[in-house]
């Protein structure tokens, strides 16, 4: 399926100023942004946050209140026609008829994109060949993942979105749909994945755009996410009072779960044996030492923080 | 044309899997027919039950099948995102519409073949069956069946079309001079009845079947005017999403 795509785009999704509103209920909040063609953009949030909604909007499924949305140089409510035929999109769910059977339903598909897919080496490709006389009502949640993925590639996409395509897929299965990911990267293809699944994110992500409640409240690639927060992590199980840790090591040290403790701000190996000297002073044990860039959970949770009540 | 003809094969291809829905739009009809047309309980006048119950229950077929079928069925895709879905292919609303009423169409002629095989077998005068109008009335019917069925179902939340698909039907099937003459309904029912499309439906199948058409052309005007009214509140009113 490495076929040369037929726009030449230069943004592949271009959004400002985007307002989305249910009744009083703010849903997407002015936000703006760009996603390129052969990158993978992945918008990353808690159940909640504007990632659907964002996505529905520059599908052209739902009409935004306020601001512009441009898909490949296309409005995708006013030039929805020609947009739909290099558009692949995936739902978070459903979508498919019930009573339908696997194979019909991909050859339904291509033929109605018309972009030369074959729909069996489709099948094939998700690994859908031995159910592909299966309805969609007797397939488990994988196989409906991987069914949805593959009407959303018989569009031979430009552009694609993708909302939550791993979720309830086996480890398996989120391989294949990770290879199909780095395939459409390297096509070309402008891939738009919305995902609450943090280690989902670190795998394929090029670029992370952070939605909280209606908001972006962080952009950039994954190293800029992480750059310049440097950090050391360690677990304990004795009881330890982190300000008076905090001051001898000149660092802050918070505790981030149970028995695991952070010293932000840095990954200095001297402030490693500054802990350890500190710990056999005060007969506490640590261990698991560990140093360097901040995770993605650990940045997403702080950039996601509910203010203390 | 070729979009439009995968949609169809589509549908086509889902509603023979629905076998409860099939046997329900196939089997009601033959019943009433079945049953009302061997027993003297309908002030039929001159005629006999069952050549009087005949065009009636081929509208009722009709309505039944190209709007509470479609529509519920319609619904039940849009609660499960399957407009939605195709709603993001270059198919467009017009030939999912077209589509869903010439798979209706198809049920339909083999609804009427098989009422008017079942007539004929318990005795109906089939002399004066007009073919021609016959084909015109189903078109015009579907027309406007499918249209007032799409509307609901392209707007409204599941349980609340299913809920409007029956209210609907029941109010169409009472005034609409179906099952019971409508010039023994009171003058201002006589009047609702004949501009209802159900009225207007069984009307002109009775001039197909006995002439016996109690207001001639302008039901059929009538029941032109809402395939076209129904057609194009469809496309107004549809949604994907």
């Amino acid at each position: 399926m490495s076929i040369a795509l037929k726009t030449s785009a230069s943004v592949g999704l271009s959004v400002s100023q985007l307002v989305i509103k249910y009744g009083d209920i703010t849903a997407v909040d002015a936000i703006s942004f760009t996603a390129l063609p052969g990158r993978v953009t992945v918008f990353l949030g808690p159940n909640g946050a504007g990632k659907t909604s964002t996505i529905e909007a520059c599908e052209g499924l739902s009409a935004p209140t306020s601001g512009s949305v441009q898909v490949l140089g296309l409005d995708p409510f006013l030039q929805r026609k020609q947009l739909n035929r290099v558009m692949g999109i995936m739902l978070q769910d459903g979508g498919i008829y019930p009573s339908a059977r696997v194979g019909e339903l991909v050859k339904q598909y291509c033929a109605l994109y018309g972009n030369g897919v074959d729909a069996n080496a489709l099948v094939a490709r998700l690994g859908l060949r031995d159910v592909s006389n299966t309805t969609y009502r007797r397939l488990s949640g994988g196989e409906k993942q991987r069914l949805s993925l593959a009407l959303a590639l018989a569009a031979l996409p430009e552009i694609i979105f993708l909302d939550e395509p791993t979720s309830g897929i086996d480890v398996n299965g989120r391989d294949l749909v990770r290879s199909i990911i780095r395939e459409l990267r390297e096509r070309g293809c402008c891939v738009i994945v919305a995902t609450h699944e943090l280690d989902e994110a670190e795998r394929i992500a090029d670029d992370v755009l952070v939605f909280h409640r209606g908001n972006i409240v962080a952009s950039g690639t994954l190293h800029e996410l992480r750059s310049g927060r440097e950090e050391i992590r360690f677990r304990s199980s004795s009881l330890i009072d982190v300000h008076s840790l905090s001051t001898t090591l000149g660092y802050t040290v918070e505790q981030t779960r149970q028995n695991e403790f952070t010293i932000s701000g840095t990954s200095d190996s001297r402030v490693i044996v500054q802990l350890t000297d500190w710990a056999k002073a005060n007969n506490v044990d640590i261990g698991d030492i560990g140093a360097g860039s901040q995770r993605l959970d650990d940045v997403f949770r702080r950039l996601t923080a509910e203010p203390a009540s | 044309m070729k979009l439009l003809r995968i949609q169809l094969a589509c549908e086509l291809r889902i509603l023979a899997r629905n076998g409860e829905q099939l046997l329900l739009i196939l089997g009601i009809p033959m019943l009433l027919l079945a049953f009302l047309g061997n027993v003297d309980l309908l002030p039929t006048g001159d005629q006999s039950s069952i050549d009087f119950l005949i065009p009636g229950i081929i509208a009722l077929a009709i309505m039944s099948t190209a709007m509470v079928s479609l529509g519920i069925a319609t619904g039940f895709e849009r609660s499960y995102l399957v407009l939605k879905r195709l709603g993001a292919t270059p198919l467009g609303v017009p030939r999912l519409v077209l589509a869903k009423a010439l798979s209706v169409l198809a049920v339909e002629i083999v609804q009427v073949i098989l009422l008017v095989g079942l007539a004929y077998l318990f005795g109906a005068d089939l002399a004066v069956l007009h073919l021609a109008k016959l084909v015109l009335a189903i078109a015009l019917g579907t027309l406007a069946f499918s249209g007032i069925g799409l509307s609901l179902a392209g707007r409204l939340r599941g349980e609340v079309n299913l809920a409007a698909q029956n209210a609907l039907y029941l109010v169409l099937l009472l005034v609409g001079g179906i099952v019971f003459p409508l010039q023994d309904l009171p003058s201002w029912l006589q009047w609702m009845g004949r501009v209802t499309p159900s009225g207007a439906l069984a009307d002109v199948m009775r001039d197909v079947f006995s002439a016996t058409s109690t207001y001639g052309a302008s039901s059929l005007v009538v029941l032109l005017g809402w395939a076209i009214a129904g057609q194009l509140s469809a496309f107004k009113l549809f949604r994907w999403n």
